[in-house]
């Protein structure tokens, strides 16, 4: 174990400055219960044009970073104790309410998984979609229409002039999802947030959506979050892959990698445990017991009350992050041995 | 009675007469109009003549995207939908005909699992009750007395911990409120289990426990299921035989290889080509196929073949002559496309 550096975030490129970089981020939430730590010192970044897949089952974290990146939690119960957010070297968690209201929505935007619910359905969508043009970009209701049937052309909504004024339930799920896309792209972000943007569709309509967000990034040259719980969606398009476990970052490779050799023992359960399309197994492999509870996490490595190799030093010690080289961290006692596959 | 059963006699099917033959069933939904005076002023063709038989210790998956009639046709299995045509045989009788005695014998036989196990669950019930609930209509399975003992022993079952009896269903994760939901559907022994998309609310880790508890009672119990769902993957690791759906009717059906390895229909392929699969080297090598689109209003389907606003072989037949669910070329197993071709898309 002597060439694994121990460090307790990604080691960052010498002298670049990241698009967004996420630093030893802690939230917690108080509730009548007590205090549930939801986010114990994640770490990542972003750079232009790339895809970073944040993976985590529900209750793992994965979507409460983002509400922190977007400053959309509710605080309280919500309370930051520290942390970092840096975009383009600002630490947005430092800024003063005014300021920040700039990044969001203009630097750094965000789309929901449930598109229908996340639309006024009293309004048109060519309405909604210009708001902001209307309300922070100053431009005029005509201006702003023109402009939101450009951004219904670009994300491929057909016929976009007739539709503009059309409502949110005249769309099917697919469009309506391209709605929200559409009024996310209205300001031209930097960083598009994309959470669990297809969970709701059919997988046809999903494939379609993953394609124009991906077109996207690449014609916008936006660095893409996209956060999920679809190992497929994962492997077709993202470049690197943030996995998440009870607040924590376990693991972080790129996307050929994770899939070829998992370097933490959850993440292996998890490959193992999704049925296959192109083969039919007999039994699916299963990661045993249940997520823990953030209110009584377990002592030591969150994992270990549901991991198949868990030794004693996994219930007193917490593992840090390990470096793995080229960019790969797992934060695992045993990282080193689930690569060389001698962990038994 | 454009294909009745006859359609499918070329469907590839074990031994023996089968459990359950469901002929030609139709259900529209009407669309109307005023208050007091309704006028029918058309129709949501739900189901439009789905054809297929069940057979004993079978697993029948059923895919197909929202909208294409999958949740309908679970409902008419269930006997909670009446339909507006067509036949369900169980042992002998069409089962929208019984009444009374063979009705109630009916409700014992197919039980269902729900998609969501937070809205399934009566919150102010506790667990012993909610599995314990069909042995107060159906009180020959069961005396009084004996009731706890077989609702403990369902639990274990199920794998949960027999003592929770007296729990509430908050104290449960969603993983194990399915466990819950499975063990009140085999409360009553039946022998068809209808599973509406069982898992898909669920955790991938915890999605796999109960993939595999299913098929484990189904080895136990010898059940027939007809599993809905709309994970492609998860079908496929769990059935021996599948029908793929669209826009209410039954595009293609057949033995889980013959639909994923040889299928012939344009939307089955287009289906299995849009599933995402979890290796990122797989996408170099994959057979694209995009559908332009979303599925059209089952008010108003499209004429002749439903799957033609979006089929890229669509022709000048297609909007004319609707396909039926029979045997095309050398494949064995029926197919509902004019053009059906194999191509295979998952390598």
């Amino acid at each position: 174990m002597t060439d694994i550096r121990v460090e307790s975030s990604y080691a960052p490129r010498a002298g670049a400055q990241h698009l967004l970089e996420v630093k030893d981020l802690f939230v917690e939430f108080h509730t009548r219960d007590g205090v549930a730590r939801v986010i114990n010192g994640v770490s990542y970044h972003l750079d232009p044009g790339e895809t970073l897949a944040v993976l985590g089952e529900s209750g793992s974290g994965k979507s409460v970073t983002a509400q922190a990146i977007m400053g959309i939690l509710d605080m309280p119960p919500a309370k930051i104790p520290s942390g970092q957010i840096l975009y383009k070297g600002e630490d947005l968690l430092a800024m003063p309410e005014e300021k920040r209201r700039q990044v969001r929505g203009k630097e750094i935007a965000m789309i929901f998984q449930d598109a229908l619910s996340a639309l006024n359905p009293v309004f048109p969508v060519g309405w909604q979609i210009s708001e902001t043009l209307r309300t922070r970009a100053g431009m005029s209701k005509k201006d702003a229409t023109r402009r939101a049937i450009e951004l219904m052309d670009q994300v491929k909504i057909p016929a976009a002039k007739a539709r503009v004024k059309d409502y949110p339930h005249q769309f099917s799920g697919g469009m309506r999802q391209r709605v929200m896309i559409a009024m996310a792209l209205a300001m031209d972000p930097k960083v598009l947030i994309a959470d669990e943007p297809t969970t709701a569709l059919d997988v046809t309509v999903q494939a379609q959506i993953m394609d124009l967000l991906a077109d996207l990034r690449r014609d916008l040259n936006m660095g893409l979050i996209l956060i999920t719980h679809d190992l497929g969606v994962v492997a077709d398009v993202a470049d690197r892959i943030a996995v998440m476990y009870a607040g924590r970052i376990i693991e972080h490779a790129d996307v050929h990698s994770l899939y070829k050799s998992p370097a933490h023992p959850y993440t292996q359960g998890l490959l193992d445990s999704i049925p296959r399309l192109d083969s039919k197994g007999t039994e699916l492999a299963t990661i045993k017991g249940l997520p823990p509870n953030l209110l009584r996490p377990p002592t030591g490595c969150a994992f270990h009350p549901r991991c198949p190799y868990v030794k004693s030093v996994c219930t007193t010690s917490t593992p840090r992050s390990l470096d793995l080289g080229h960019g790969r961290t797992s934060a695992c006692h045993f990282a080193k041995e689930m690569l060389d596959g001698t962990l038994r | 009675m454009a294909h009745s059963a006859d359609a499918v006699q070329g469907a590839p099917r074990p031994a023996g007469e089968p459990l359950l033959r469901v002929e030609n069933l139709v259900k529209h939904f009407p669309i109307t109009q005023g208050i007091l005076f309704k006028k029918k002023i058309g129709a949501v063709k739900a189901v439009d003549g789905v054809s297929f038989e069940l057979h004993r210790g079978e697993t029948l998956g059923i895919v197909g995207e929202s909208g294409c009639g999958k949740s309908t046709l679970a409902k008419l299995l269930m006997r909670l939908e009446t339909p507006t045509a067509g036949r369900a045989v169980l042992g002998g009788k069409d089962i929208f005909k019984m009444g009374g005695r063979e009705l109630r014998r009916l409700r014992r036989n197919v039980q269902m699992v729900m998609q969501d196990p937070y809205t399934s669950l009566n919150p102010r019930m506790t667990v012993g009750d909610i599995i314990g609930e069909p042995y107060e209509i159906h009180t020959e399975v069961a005396p009084k007395g004996d009731r706890r003992r077989r609702v403990q022993e369902l639990l274990e079952l199920v794998g949960l911990n027999p003592e929770h009896v007296n729990r509430y269903p908050h104290q449960f994760s969603g993983g194990q409120r399915q466990r819950i939901g499975i063990a009140r559907a085999l409360a009553l022994r039946p022998e068809i289990i209808v599973c509406d998309e069982p898992v898909s609310a669920l955790d991938v880790s915890i999605q796999a426990q109960v993939i595999n508890l299913l098929e484990k009672l189904q080895g136990e119990l010898n059940l027939s299921y007809i599993f809905i769902a709309h994970d492609l993957s998860v079908v496929r690791h769990i059935s021996d035989r599948v029908g793929v759906m669209y826009l209410g009717k039954m595009v293609e059906l057949g033995t889980d290889e013959e639909i994923y390895e040889r299928p012939t229909h344009p939307y089955t392929q287009a289906l299995l080509s849009a599933v995402p699969v979890p290796d990122p080297d797989a996408r170099l090598h994959r057979d694209v196929i995009r559908l332009v689109g979303d599925v059209p209003s089952p008010a108003n389907p499209p004429s002749g073949c439903r799957f033609r606003t979006r089929c890229w072989k669509a022709q000048e037949r297609c909007s004319v002559e609707e396909p039926l669910l029979i045997r095309r070329g050398v494949e064995p197993h029926p197919s509902a496309c004019h053009f059906a071709e194999l191509r295979q898309v998952v390598s």
